[in-house]
Protein backbone atom coordinates (compact mmCIF):
# COMPACT_ATOMS: atom_id res chain seq x y z
CA UNK A 1 0.00 0.00 0.00
CA UNK A 2 0.73 3.69 -0.02
CA UNK A 3 3.65 4.71 2.48
CA UNK A 4 2.96 7.87 3.10
CA UNK A 5 5.70 8.67 5.43
CA UNK A 6 3.72 10.30 8.33
CA UNK A 7 2.70 12.94 6.15
CA UNK A 8 -0.91 11.46 5.90
CA UNK A 9 -2.22 13.25 8.39
CA UNK A 10 -1.18 16.42 7.54
CA UNK A 11 -2.23 16.21 3.81
CA UNK A 12 -5.94 14.48 3.83
CA UNK A 13 -7.40 15.86 7.68
CA UNK A 14 -5.10 19.39 7.39
CA UNK A 15 -5.29 19.69 3.70
CA UNK A 16 -8.26 18.56 3.31
CA UNK A 17 -9.86 20.75 5.71
CA UNK A 18 -8.79 23.47 3.80
CA UNK A 19 -9.56 22.38 1.27
CA UNK A 20 -13.01 21.36 2.32
CA UNK A 21 -13.50 25.22 3.91
CA UNK A 22 -12.72 27.07 0.47
CA UNK A 23 -14.62 24.78 -1.68
CA UNK A 24 -17.67 25.62 0.71
CA UNK A 25 -16.95 28.86 1.14
CA UNK A 26 -16.63 30.28 -2.59
CA UNK A 27 -19.80 28.15 -2.92
CA UNK A 28 -21.76 30.37 -0.76
CA UNK A 29 -20.30 33.16 -2.28
CA UNK A 30 -21.10 31.81 -6.01
CA UNK A 31 -24.48 31.15 -4.96
CA UNK A 32 -25.29 34.61 -3.62
CA UNK A 33 -23.27 35.99 -6.64
CA UNK A 34 -25.01 33.69 -9.16
CA UNK A 35 -28.39 34.29 -7.93
CA UNK A 36 -28.41 38.55 -7.79
CA UNK A 37 -26.26 38.43 -11.50
CA UNK A 38 -28.92 36.34 -12.93
CA UNK A 39 -32.10 38.55 -11.29
CA UNK A 40 -30.14 41.18 -12.95
CA UNK A 41 -30.26 39.47 -16.45
CA UNK A 42 -33.62 39.10 -15.73
CA UNK A 43 -34.32 42.34 -14.85
CA UNK A 44 -35.61 45.50 -17.31
CA UNK A 45 -32.73 47.65 -16.30
CA UNK A 46 -30.68 47.76 -19.14
CA UNK A 47 -27.67 49.17 -16.62
CA UNK A 48 -28.28 45.71 -15.00
CA UNK A 49 -28.63 43.68 -17.44
CA UNK A 50 -25.34 45.15 -19.29
CA UNK A 51 -23.24 44.62 -15.98
CA UNK A 52 -24.51 41.32 -15.85
CA UNK A 53 -23.07 40.14 -19.12
CA UNK A 54 -20.18 42.07 -18.68
CA UNK A 55 -19.48 40.09 -15.47
CA UNK A 56 -20.50 36.74 -16.97
CA UNK A 57 -18.42 37.34 -20.42
CA UNK A 58 -15.38 38.32 -19.22
CA UNK A 59 -15.23 35.60 -16.31
CA UNK A 60 -16.01 33.03 -18.61
CA UNK A 61 -13.52 34.52 -21.11
CA UNK A 62 -9.84 34.52 -18.38
CA UNK A 63 -8.72 31.56 -17.52
CA UNK A 64 -9.39 30.73 -13.13
CA UNK A 65 -5.45 31.14 -12.58
CA UNK A 66 -5.44 34.22 -14.31
CA UNK A 67 -8.18 36.07 -12.64
CA UNK A 68 -6.90 34.50 -9.18
CA UNK A 69 -3.34 35.97 -10.04
CA UNK A 70 -4.45 39.40 -10.80
CA UNK A 71 -6.76 39.48 -6.89
CA UNK A 72 -3.67 38.44 -5.15
CA UNK A 73 -1.25 40.66 -6.58
CA UNK A 74 -3.45 43.28 -7.69
CA UNK A 75 -5.34 43.22 -4.46
CA UNK A 76 -1.75 43.80 -2.46
CA UNK A 77 -1.03 46.52 -4.34
CA UNK A 78 -4.54 48.29 -4.82
CA UNK A 79 -4.86 47.76 -0.47
CA UNK A 80 -1.36 49.35 0.06
CA UNK A 81 -1.19 52.04 -2.37
CA UNK A 82 -4.88 53.30 -1.20
CA UNK A 83 -3.42 55.16 1.90
CA UNK A 84 -1.43 57.18 -0.30
CA UNK A 85 -4.51 57.99 -2.92
CA UNK A 86 -6.70 58.59 0.27
CA UNK A 87 -4.17 61.06 1.67
CA UNK A 88 -3.35 62.87 -1.99
CA UNK A 89 -7.30 62.88 -2.35
CA UNK A 90 -7.87 64.79 1.19
CA UNK A 91 -4.97 67.08 0.16
CA UNK A 92 -6.26 68.41 -3.06
CA UNK A 93 -9.88 68.96 -1.11
CA UNK A 94 -9.00 69.95 2.29
CA UNK A 95 -4.84 71.81 1.51
CA UNK A 96 -1.96 70.34 3.22
CA UNK A 97 -2.62 70.92 7.47
CA UNK A 98 -5.67 68.41 6.98
CA UNK A 99 -3.28 65.84 4.96
CA UNK A 100 -0.79 65.89 7.91
CA UNK A 101 -3.99 65.63 10.74
CA UNK A 102 -5.10 62.58 8.65
CA UNK A 103 -2.27 61.03 7.95
CA UNK A 104 -2.00 58.61 11.59
CA UNK A 105 -5.62 57.29 10.74
CA UNK A 106 -4.58 56.21 7.28
CA UNK A 107 -1.21 54.82 8.32
CA UNK A 108 -1.80 51.18 8.52
CA UNK A 109 1.35 49.78 7.43
CA UNK A 110 1.81 46.99 5.11
CA UNK A 111 -1.20 44.72 4.64
CA UNK A 112 -0.62 41.45 2.79
CA UNK A 113 -3.52 39.31 1.49
CA UNK A 114 -4.81 37.01 2.77
CA UNK A 115 -4.77 34.05 0.27
CA UNK A 116 -7.20 32.58 1.60
CA UNK A 117 -9.30 35.65 0.77
CA UNK A 118 -7.86 35.76 -2.45
CA UNK A 119 -8.93 32.94 -3.21
CA UNK A 120 -12.14 32.33 -2.09
CA UNK A 121 -13.24 35.19 -3.33
CA UNK A 122 -11.69 34.62 -7.43
CA UNK A 123 -13.26 31.29 -6.71
CA UNK A 124 -16.42 32.83 -5.47
CA UNK A 125 -16.52 35.08 -8.21
CA UNK A 126 -15.40 32.56 -11.37
CA UNK A 127 -18.39 30.57 -10.16
CA UNK A 128 -20.90 33.38 -9.41
CA UNK A 129 -20.98 33.95 -13.59
CA UNK A 130 -21.51 30.54 -14.49
CA UNK A 131 -24.04 29.68 -11.53
CA UNK A 132 -26.25 33.34 -12.68
CA UNK A 133 -26.82 30.61 -15.98
CA UNK A 134 -28.04 27.83 -14.42
CA UNK A 135 -30.24 29.83 -11.92
CA UNK A 136 -31.54 32.42 -15.32
CA UNK A 137 -32.51 29.29 -16.67
CA UNK A 138 -33.90 27.72 -13.83
CA UNK A 139 -36.20 31.10 -12.81
CA UNK A 140 -37.38 31.02 -16.41
CA UNK A 141 -38.53 27.56 -15.99
CA UNK A 142 -40.63 28.31 -12.88
CA UNK A 143 -44.54 28.96 -14.16
CA UNK A 144 -45.28 32.22 -14.44
CA UNK A 145 -48.87 31.26 -13.32
CA UNK A 146 -47.56 30.93 -9.78
CA UNK A 147 -45.50 33.58 -9.45
CA UNK A 148 -48.32 35.92 -10.64
CA UNK A 149 -50.59 33.88 -8.03
CA UNK A 150 -48.41 34.59 -5.25
CA UNK A 151 -48.29 38.21 -6.35
CA UNK A 152 -52.08 38.19 -6.18
CA UNK A 153 -52.37 36.88 -2.89
CA UNK A 154 -50.27 39.80 -1.64
CA UNK A 155 -46.68 38.45 -0.99
CA UNK A 156 -44.13 40.51 -1.03
CA UNK A 157 -41.21 39.88 -3.62
CA UNK A 158 -38.76 38.07 -0.40
CA UNK A 159 -41.53 36.09 0.47
CA UNK A 160 -42.21 34.78 -3.29
CA UNK A 161 -38.18 34.23 -3.92
CA UNK A 162 -38.58 32.53 -0.28
CA UNK A 163 -42.07 30.58 -0.36
CA UNK A 164 -42.61 30.16 -4.63
CA UNK A 165 -39.70 31.03 -6.49
CA UNK A 166 -37.29 29.25 -4.70
CA UNK A 167 -38.18 25.73 -4.13
CA UNK A 168 -39.36 25.21 -7.59
CA UNK A 169 -36.42 27.09 -8.96
CA UNK A 170 -34.11 24.47 -6.84
CA UNK A 171 -35.22 20.94 -8.78
CA UNK A 172 -34.28 22.84 -12.29
CA UNK A 173 -31.48 24.28 -11.25
CA UNK A 174 -29.69 21.26 -9.38
CA UNK A 175 -28.34 19.33 -12.42
CA UNK A 176 -26.59 21.96 -13.74
CA UNK A 177 -25.46 23.48 -9.83
CA UNK A 178 -24.14 19.92 -8.85
CA UNK A 179 -21.77 20.20 -12.08
CA UNK A 180 -20.89 23.40 -10.91
CA UNK A 181 -19.84 21.89 -7.37
CA UNK A 182 -17.87 19.32 -8.96
CA UNK A 183 -15.74 21.30 -11.03
CA UNK A 184 -15.57 24.00 -8.51
CA UNK A 185 -14.41 21.53 -5.98
CA UNK A 186 -11.35 20.30 -8.60
CA UNK A 187 -10.72 24.72 -8.68
CA UNK A 188 -9.87 24.62 -4.85
CA UNK A 189 -6.42 23.05 -5.87
CA UNK A 190 -5.72 26.30 -7.90
CA UNK A 191 -4.70 28.13 -4.43
CA UNK A 192 -1.88 26.22 -3.52
CA UNK A 193 -0.14 28.32 -6.05
CA UNK A 194 -0.79 31.20 -4.25
CA UNK A 195 0.83 29.59 -1.13
CA UNK A 196 -2.73 28.16 0.84
CA UNK A 197 -1.58 24.92 2.63
CA UNK A 198 -4.87 22.90 1.00
CA UNK A 199 -4.17 19.54 0.47
CA UNK A 200 -2.60 20.35 -3.20
CA UNK A 201 0.44 22.37 -0.95
CA UNK A 202 0.98 20.28 1.57
CA UNK A 203 1.45 16.70 -0.46
CA UNK A 204 3.70 18.99 -2.26
CA UNK A 205 5.78 20.00 0.68
CA UNK A 206 5.58 16.32 1.56
CA UNK A 207 6.97 15.08 -2.34
CA UNK A 208 9.76 17.94 -1.70
CA UNK A 209 10.68 16.17 1.47
CA UNK A 210 10.89 12.77 0.67
CA UNK A 211 11.36 12.72 -2.92
CA UNK A 212 8.31 10.76 -3.87
CA UNK A 213 6.12 12.91 -5.31
CA UNK A 214 4.38 10.02 -7.47
CA UNK A 215 3.17 8.50 -3.91
CA UNK A 216 1.20 12.04 -2.50
CA UNK A 217 -0.17 13.57 -5.52
CA UNK A 218 -1.84 9.90 -6.17
CA UNK A 219 -2.65 10.30 -2.48
CA UNK A 220 -4.42 13.91 -3.10
CA UNK A 221 -6.04 12.52 -6.62
CA UNK A 222 -7.59 10.02 -4.47
CA UNK A 223 -8.90 12.37 -2.12
CA UNK A 224 -10.67 14.18 -5.16
CA UNK A 225 -12.03 11.15 -6.46
CA UNK A 226 -13.28 9.71 -3.33
CA UNK A 227 -14.85 14.03 -2.86
CA UNK A 228 -16.36 13.54 -6.38
CA UNK A 229 -18.21 9.90 -5.43
CA UNK A 230 -19.55 11.09 -2.15
CA UNK A 231 -20.75 14.58 -4.00
CA UNK A 232 -22.53 12.84 -6.88
CA UNK A 233 -24.25 10.98 -4.50
CA UNK A 234 -25.27 13.42 -2.22
CA UNK A 235 -26.82 15.16 -5.10
CA UNK A 236 -28.89 12.29 -6.23
CA UNK A 237 -30.73 12.34 -2.70
CA UNK A 238 -30.98 16.06 -3.18
CA UNK A 239 -32.76 16.41 -6.30
CA UNK A 240 -35.10 13.65 -5.10
CA UNK A 241 -36.00 16.09 -2.19
CA UNK A 242 -36.33 19.10 -4.43
CA UNK A 243 -38.10 16.45 -7.03
CA UNK A 244 -41.53 15.49 -5.15
CA UNK A 245 -44.03 14.36 -7.05
CA UNK A 246 -42.33 14.68 -10.18
CA UNK A 247 -41.97 11.09 -12.06
CA UNK A 248 -38.52 10.10 -12.98
CA UNK A 249 -37.85 8.44 -16.47
CA UNK B 1 -2.29 51.15 -15.84
CA UNK B 2 1.37 51.92 -17.27
CA UNK B 3 1.07 50.90 -20.70
CA UNK B 4 5.09 51.32 -21.13
CA UNK B 5 5.29 48.12 -19.32
CA UNK B 6 2.93 46.43 -21.64
CA UNK B 7 4.39 47.41 -24.48
CA UNK B 8 7.79 47.08 -23.28
CA UNK B 9 7.03 43.16 -22.47
CA UNK B 10 4.65 42.46 -25.75
CA UNK B 11 7.86 40.43 -27.53
CA UNK B 12 7.74 38.40 -24.10
CA UNK B 13 3.51 38.01 -24.54
CA UNK B 14 3.67 37.11 -28.21
CA UNK B 15 6.53 34.38 -27.17
CA UNK B 16 3.83 33.40 -24.68
CA UNK B 17 1.05 33.30 -26.89
CA UNK B 18 3.00 31.48 -29.27
CA UNK B 19 3.35 28.32 -26.44
CA UNK B 20 -0.29 28.81 -25.47
CA UNK B 21 -1.23 28.37 -29.02
CA UNK B 22 0.64 25.12 -29.70
CA UNK B 23 0.37 23.52 -26.22
CA UNK B 24 -3.91 23.69 -26.28
CA UNK B 25 -4.03 23.37 -30.57
CA UNK B 26 -1.90 19.90 -30.22
CA UNK B 27 -3.24 18.69 -27.12
CA UNK B 28 -6.89 19.08 -28.36
CA UNK B 29 -6.05 17.44 -31.88
CA UNK B 30 -4.79 14.68 -30.20
CA UNK B 31 -6.86 14.65 -28.02
CA UNK B 32 -9.98 14.44 -30.08
CA UNK B 33 -8.26 11.89 -32.50
CA UNK B 34 -7.72 9.44 -29.12
CA UNK B 35 -11.33 10.69 -27.69
CA UNK B 36 -12.77 8.36 -31.16
CA UNK B 37 -11.72 5.33 -30.71
CA UNK B 38 -12.49 5.80 -26.98
CA UNK B 39 -15.85 6.96 -27.17
CA UNK B 40 -17.07 3.99 -29.24
CA UNK B 41 -15.08 1.56 -26.48
CA UNK B 42 -16.98 3.31 -23.47
CA UNK B 43 -20.52 2.47 -24.89
CA UNK B 44 -19.34 -0.66 -25.96
CA UNK B 45 -22.02 -3.35 -23.61
CA UNK B 46 -18.56 -6.06 -23.16
CA UNK B 47 -17.29 -4.77 -19.54
CA UNK B 48 -13.92 -5.77 -20.56
CA UNK B 49 -13.82 -2.93 -22.86
CA UNK B 50 -16.18 -0.49 -21.83
CA UNK B 51 -14.53 -0.63 -17.83
CA UNK B 52 -10.87 0.49 -18.39
CA UNK B 53 -12.22 3.38 -20.44
CA UNK B 54 -14.83 4.29 -17.70
CA UNK B 55 -12.02 4.10 -14.67
CA UNK B 56 -9.76 6.16 -17.28
CA UNK B 57 -12.61 9.32 -18.01
CA UNK B 58 -13.45 8.69 -14.00
CA UNK B 59 -9.50 9.36 -13.05
CA UNK B 60 -8.97 12.44 -15.23
CA UNK B 61 -12.75 14.11 -14.74
CA UNK B 62 -12.79 13.47 -11.38
CA UNK B 63 -9.20 15.05 -9.89
CA UNK B 64 -8.20 18.04 -10.70
CA UNK B 65 -5.85 19.13 -13.67
CA UNK B 66 -3.03 20.81 -11.87
CA UNK B 67 -2.65 17.64 -9.77
CA UNK B 68 -2.65 15.59 -12.89
CA UNK B 69 -0.18 17.66 -14.07
CA UNK B 70 2.00 17.14 -11.01
CA UNK B 71 1.62 13.65 -10.86
CA UNK B 72 3.17 13.52 -14.85
CA UNK B 73 5.49 15.99 -14.14
CA UNK B 74 6.93 15.25 -11.01
CA UNK B 75 6.02 11.91 -10.52
CA UNK B 76 7.68 10.44 -14.05
CA UNK B 77 10.78 12.56 -13.02
CA UNK B 78 11.00 9.80 -10.39
CA UNK B 79 12.17 7.20 -12.27
CA UNK B 80 15.82 7.15 -12.95
CA UNK B 81 15.47 5.24 -16.05
CA UNK B 82 13.67 8.53 -17.61
CA UNK B 83 16.95 10.16 -17.41
CA UNK B 84 19.15 7.86 -19.33
CA UNK B 85 16.85 9.19 -21.95
CA UNK B 86 17.41 11.92 -22.21
CA UNK B 87 20.54 12.05 -24.65
CA UNK B 88 18.08 10.32 -26.86
CA UNK B 89 15.27 12.22 -26.47
CA UNK B 90 15.75 15.56 -24.98
CA UNK B 91 12.42 16.71 -25.56
CA UNK B 92 11.77 14.52 -21.97
CA UNK B 93 13.81 17.15 -20.34
CA UNK B 94 11.36 20.11 -21.58
CA UNK B 95 8.34 20.88 -19.19
CA UNK B 96 6.19 21.73 -21.62
CA UNK B 97 6.50 17.83 -23.00
CA UNK B 98 4.67 16.94 -19.44
CA UNK B 99 2.06 19.73 -19.70
CA UNK B 100 0.97 18.67 -22.79
CA UNK B 101 1.15 14.99 -21.79
CA UNK B 102 -1.29 15.82 -18.92
CA UNK B 103 -3.41 18.28 -21.04
CA UNK B 104 -4.04 15.61 -23.84
CA UNK B 105 -5.43 12.89 -21.49
CA UNK B 106 -7.37 15.52 -19.83
CA UNK B 107 -8.89 16.77 -22.67
CA UNK B 108 -9.20 12.78 -24.26
CA UNK B 109 -11.33 11.65 -20.95
CA UNK B 110 -13.81 14.92 -21.19
CA UNK B 111 -14.09 14.68 -25.18
CA UNK B 112 -14.61 10.88 -24.83
CA UNK B 113 -17.61 10.94 -22.56
CA UNK B 114 -19.09 13.74 -24.45
CA UNK B 115 -18.64 12.16 -27.54
CA UNK B 116 -20.09 8.90 -25.79
CA UNK B 117 -23.17 10.98 -24.65
CA UNK B 118 -23.58 12.46 -28.30
CA UNK B 119 -23.53 8.18 -29.27
CA UNK B 120 -25.62 7.28 -26.53
CA UNK B 121 -28.73 9.44 -28.48
CA UNK B 122 -28.47 8.77 -31.59
CA UNK B 123 -31.71 7.85 -32.97
CA UNK B 124 -32.28 4.48 -33.64
CA UNK B 125 -33.75 4.51 -36.58
CA UNK B 126 -30.54 5.85 -37.97
CA UNK B 127 -28.49 2.68 -36.82
CA UNK B 128 -31.37 0.44 -38.25
CA UNK B 129 -31.90 2.05 -41.52
CA UNK B 130 -27.29 1.36 -41.77
CA UNK B 131 -28.21 -1.65 -41.11
CA UNK B 132 -30.59 -2.35 -42.69
CA UNK B 133 -28.49 -1.23 -45.63
CA UNK B 134 -26.11 -3.95 -44.64
CA UNK B 135 -23.54 -1.52 -43.50
CA UNK B 136 -20.57 -2.98 -41.24
CA UNK B 137 -20.20 -1.81 -37.84
CA UNK B 138 -16.76 0.23 -39.16
CA UNK B 139 -18.63 1.38 -42.19
CA UNK B 140 -21.74 2.40 -39.97
CA UNK B 141 -19.28 4.37 -37.32
CA UNK B 142 -18.23 5.80 -40.62
CA UNK B 143 -20.71 6.81 -42.53
CA UNK B 144 -23.60 6.88 -39.65
CA UNK B 145 -22.60 7.25 -36.64
CA UNK B 146 -19.99 9.89 -36.03
CA UNK B 147 -21.28 12.33 -38.24
CA UNK B 148 -24.29 12.44 -36.63
CA UNK B 149 -23.09 11.75 -33.54
CA UNK B 150 -20.06 14.47 -33.56
CA UNK B 151 -22.45 17.07 -35.28
CA UNK B 152 -24.74 17.13 -31.93
CA UNK B 153 -21.58 17.59 -29.50
CA UNK B 154 -20.06 20.24 -31.67
CA UNK B 155 -21.59 22.56 -28.64
CA UNK B 156 -20.67 20.46 -25.97
CA UNK B 157 -16.95 20.14 -27.18
CA UNK B 158 -16.83 24.29 -28.20
CA UNK B 159 -17.12 24.26 -24.26
CA UNK B 160 -14.53 21.71 -23.76
CA UNK B 161 -12.00 23.53 -26.13
CA UNK B 162 -12.58 27.33 -24.44
CA UNK B 163 -11.97 24.87 -20.86
CA UNK B 164 -8.77 23.42 -22.16
CA UNK B 165 -7.76 27.19 -23.42
CA UNK B 166 -8.08 27.86 -19.84
CA UNK B 167 -6.96 25.05 -18.40
CA UNK B 168 -3.04 25.61 -20.14
CA UNK B 169 -2.53 28.65 -18.14
CA UNK B 170 -1.67 25.71 -15.68
CA UNK B 171 1.48 25.11 -17.34
CA UNK B 172 3.24 28.00 -16.35
CA UNK B 173 3.03 26.33 -12.66
CA UNK B 174 5.47 23.83 -14.04
CA UNK B 175 7.96 26.65 -15.34
CA UNK B 176 6.44 26.65 -19.01
CA UNK B 177 6.96 30.32 -20.72
CA UNK B 178 3.10 30.10 -21.66
CA UNK B 179 0.84 33.33 -21.42
CA UNK B 180 0.34 33.72 -18.09
CA UNK B 181 4.11 32.35 -17.71
CA UNK B 182 4.39 35.80 -19.46
CA UNK B 183 2.28 37.61 -17.16
CA UNK B 184 4.20 36.21 -14.08
CA UNK B 185 7.40 36.98 -15.54
CA UNK B 186 6.30 40.64 -16.22
CA UNK B 187 4.62 40.69 -12.38
CA UNK B 188 8.07 39.90 -10.66
CA UNK B 189 10.09 42.39 -12.93
CA UNK B 190 8.19 45.21 -12.76
CA UNK B 191 5.65 44.58 -9.70
CA UNK B 192 3.14 45.52 -11.68
CA UNK B 193 0.18 43.13 -10.94
CA UNK B 194 -2.82 44.34 -12.96
CA UNK B 195 -0.49 45.41 -16.08
CA UNK B 196 1.08 42.05 -16.29
CA UNK B 197 -2.13 39.70 -15.54
CA UNK B 198 -4.92 42.65 -17.49
CA UNK B 199 -2.98 41.88 -20.29
CA UNK B 200 -2.72 37.99 -20.16
CA UNK B 201 -6.62 38.40 -19.71
CA UNK B 202 -6.99 40.45 -22.99
CA UNK B 203 -5.52 37.89 -25.04
CA UNK B 204 -6.99 35.06 -23.15
CA UNK B 205 -10.33 36.73 -23.80
CA UNK B 206 -9.82 37.27 -27.60
CA UNK B 207 -8.91 33.67 -27.98
CA UNK B 208 -11.56 32.50 -26.32
CA UNK B 209 -13.58 34.96 -28.79
CA UNK B 210 -11.82 33.27 -31.65
CA UNK B 211 -12.98 29.74 -30.86
CA UNK B 212 -16.51 30.65 -29.92
CA UNK B 213 -16.80 32.34 -33.59
CA UNK B 214 -15.02 29.27 -35.18
CA UNK B 215 -17.53 26.77 -33.66
CA UNK B 216 -20.37 29.11 -34.58
CA UNK B 217 -19.07 29.07 -38.16
CA UNK B 218 -18.63 24.95 -37.71
CA UNK B 219 -22.11 24.75 -36.41
CA UNK B 220 -23.66 26.71 -38.97
CA UNK B 221 -22.17 24.39 -41.35
CA UNK B 222 -22.37 21.14 -40.11
CA UNK B 223 -25.97 21.92 -38.02
CA UNK B 224 -27.56 23.68 -41.28
CA UNK B 225 -30.85 21.32 -40.62
CA UNK B 226 -30.87 21.47 -36.97
CA UNK B 227 -31.36 24.92 -37.11
CA UNK B 228 -34.91 26.34 -37.77
CA UNK B 229 -35.24 28.48 -40.64
CA UNK B 230 -36.74 31.74 -40.52
CA UNK B 231 -39.73 32.52 -43.08
CA UNK B 232 -41.49 29.27 -43.00
CA UNK B 233 -44.31 28.53 -41.78
CA UNK B 234 -45.13 26.07 -39.13
CA UNK B 235 -47.53 23.64 -40.06
CA UNK B 236 -47.71 21.92 -36.70
CA UNK B 237 -49.59 24.76 -34.86
CA UNK B 238 -51.82 24.16 -31.31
Amino acid sequence: MLDLQGYGQSIIVTGGAVTLSVAVISLTIALCLGFLTALAKLSNSLVLRSFATLYTTLIRGIPDLVLMLLIFFGGQVLVNSLPDQILALIGALFGQDAREVAKPWVDWGYIDINPFIAGTLTIGLIFGAYMAETFRGAILAVDRGMLEAAEAYGMTPVQITRRILGPQMMRHALPSLGNNWLVLMKTTALVSIIGLDDMVRKSKIAAGATGDPMTFYSVVALVFLALTSVSIWGLKRLEDYYSPGVGRV
Amino acid sequence: MEFDIIFESLPLYLDGLMTTLWLVGLSVVIGFVLALPLSVMRISENPLINRPVQAFTFFFRGTPLLVQMFMIYYGFGQFEILKSWYSIAPILKQASFYALIAFTLNTAAYTTEIFAGAIKQMPVGEIEAARACGMSSGLMLRRIIFPSALRRALPAYANEVIFMLHGSALASVITVIDLTGAARLVQSDYYAPFEAFVTAGFFYLVLTFMIVWFFRLLEKRFNRHLTRQTGVTMVTGQ
